[in-house]
């Protein structure tokens, strides 16, 4: 069913920390991992060794160079993947039902068995985080880890997305976002976490943590390397005069 | 965007069918006999071939059917709906004139169901946002007045499709001046959509290779290939059709002047989807503005 749910009891998302992601790309390779075995079709790659390899991926990793009002340029990682939006248009405007948000937990999904593969809610997301699967002809986006987070299956420290799970540096965050005294909200009210793009109005779950303002940088050198004298004296002074006059 | 054959083709086939239906169904001619088979075969067969060839670019095209269930948010849901209303009541009132009794209600009808089916392929553009170019009235008002001056063209209609050719060509120029500059006005930067501030510049793609993303969505077009391209179709959507209607009256001209006027509607809508700039291209450091 295509019509957004009214509200959702929670609004399950992600927090991402720009100041501490170290761009290993771990949290992209655990979600392939996971969703490789999981929930509906397989990830597929096309000419993986070969000379134009590509894949369908639910999570990316870009790169930016970030120059500050005052300081040297910073390099940030920035990890993207599907935001589960509260006014989702990727929802909207999906003609067979196949898309949704879930009104438990606020989770976008795909039903994969009604999906036609038409790219449509591909078009309508503006953050490109849906993506067709050329082999199953479905779309695929980030699923939250759905079969990971309720699974009773696993041990209780691993019922969280793989992304979350995996990252060494600690930069992603998972929990309930409409809950103000979740660990996650906590973090975002602390950092002043923002959404990307506010103005389109797809209002975003998902948060990102801004980089933190760096240390001013100390040259602890510099007071020891200032020169002694500014005009040479003594013989030094007495040959740089007779080179001079010649 | 990615300009995909199989919807370029759809757009410009039905819309072309569609106008005539829309010439049928109001009664601006009335063939009889084998003349009404004609005619209306030709509205009705355009039609089908555009609707059959936009499920080429489905990933799953055996569950098309699907698409008939979310009616009441989705625009493409909708279409689904008005094509087959514009289908089936084409059909009937085809039949009525082939037997030589047309019912002119059921052609109203069937008018109505075809301007609609358009309008509502023109609004799964118009209402993407993401979109800016396409965000806008100007997306269904221009898809309209082309199939209608196609419409007229197939229905002989000279100095009706004249007058709308003419002002299809005017509006076309004024959407394209106001597309050009609608990714500006939209406000979104690299730096809104990493929320990194004003200066912020990509460093390194997610992926060495491409992606499903840059393929279907950051495509660039460039500025001169573009200008060039406005004016083919404008020559041959508007020029060529107005001065061979009203200037070659025989049916040879009006011949020329179709295909014409169909190789001018593809060129749009190459245009269309090429020069519409998406904002996930912002994360790749395509800006709004195009590359020369």
């Amino acid at each position: 069913m295509t019509m957004l749910p009214a509200g959702t009891e929670r609004s399950l998302g992600l927090v991402i920390d720009l100041d501490i992601c170290v761009g290993c790309h771990a949290c992209v390779i655990a979600c392939k991992g996971w969703n490789d075995a999981a929930y509906g079709a397989p990830l597929s790659d096309r000419d993986p060794y070969g000379a134009e390899p590509e894949g369908t991926f639910l999570n990316r990793v870009h790169s930016y160079e970030v120059v500050p009002e005052e300081g040297a340029a910073q390099t940030v990682h920035f990890p993207k993947s599907c935001l589960h939006c509260e006014d989702a248009p990727c929802v909207t405007v999906c003609p067979t039902g196949a898309s949704l948000k879930r009104a438990e937990d606020g989770i976008v999904l795909v039903n994969e068995a009604a999906c036609i593969g038409c790219g449509l809610c591909a078009w309508a997301c503006p953050y490109g985080a849906r993506e067709r699967d050329p082999s199953a002809g479905v779309m695929k986006k980030c699923t939250l880890c759905v079969d990971r987070i309720y699974n009773d299956a696993l041990p209780e420290r691993d019922r969280e997305p793989a992304c979350v799970r995996t990252c060494p540096s600690n930069a992603r965050h998972f929990g309930d976002l409409a809950d103000p005294e979740s660990a996650a909200s906590r973090m975002v009210a602390a950092r002043e976490g923002f959404d990307l793009m506010p103005d389109l109005g797809t209002r975003p779950v998902n948060k990102y943590l801004p980089p933190r303002p760096k240390d001013e940088r100390v040259d602890v050198l510099a007071p020891l390397l200032e020169p002694v004298a500014e005009e040479p004296s003594g013989l030094l002074g007495w040959l740089d005069r007779q080179l001079g006059k010649l | 965007m990615h300009p995909a054959p199989s919807i370029i083709l759809f757009s410009t086939l039905s819309g072309l069918g569609f106008g005539l239906l829309v010439f049928l169904g109001v009664g601006a001619i009335q063939p009889v006999g084998p003349a009404a088979a004609a005619f209306h075969g030709i509205g009705l067969g355009l039609a089908v071939a555009g609707l059959v060839s936009s499920t080429f670019h489905l990933g799953r095209p055996e569950r098309a059917w699907r698409s008939f269930t979310q009616w009441r948010t989705s625009w493409l849901s909708r279409e689904a709906w008005a094509a087959v209303g514009a289908l089936l009541a084409a059909s009937l009132f085809a039949l009525t004139a082939v037997l030589g009794a047309p019912v002119p209600l059921l052609g109203l009808l069937s008018a109505a169901l075809c301007l609609l089916t358009v309008l509502c392929t023109a609004m799964i553009y118009a209402s993407i946002r993401a979109v800016p170019r396409w965000h806008h009235w100007t997306t269904p008002a221009t898809f309209l007045l082309w199939c209608l001056g196609g419409g007229a063209i197939l229905a002989a209609q000279t100095w009706l499709a004249a007058m709308i050719l003419l002002a299809a060509g005017v509006l076309q120029v004024a959407t394209w001046r106001r597309g050009d500059d609608a990714f500006a006005a939209l406000g979104q930067t690299v730096g809104t959509a990493t929320g990194l501030g004003a200066r912020v510049e990509p460093l390194e793609r997610p992926h060495t290779g491409e992606s499903y993303l840059t393929h279907e969505m950051v495509f660039r077009v460039g500025r001169r290939h573009a200008d060039r391209l406005r004016l083919i179709a404008l020559l041959l959507a508007v020029v060529a059709p107005t001065f061979l209607l009203l200037l070659v009256p025989s049916h040879a001209a009006g011949l020329v002047a179709l295909l014409c006027f169909a190789a001018g509607i593809l060129a749009q809508r190459w245009l269309f989807f090429a020069e519409a700039e998406h904002t996930v291209g912002l994360y790749y450091g395509a800006p709004g503005g195009r590359t020369t």
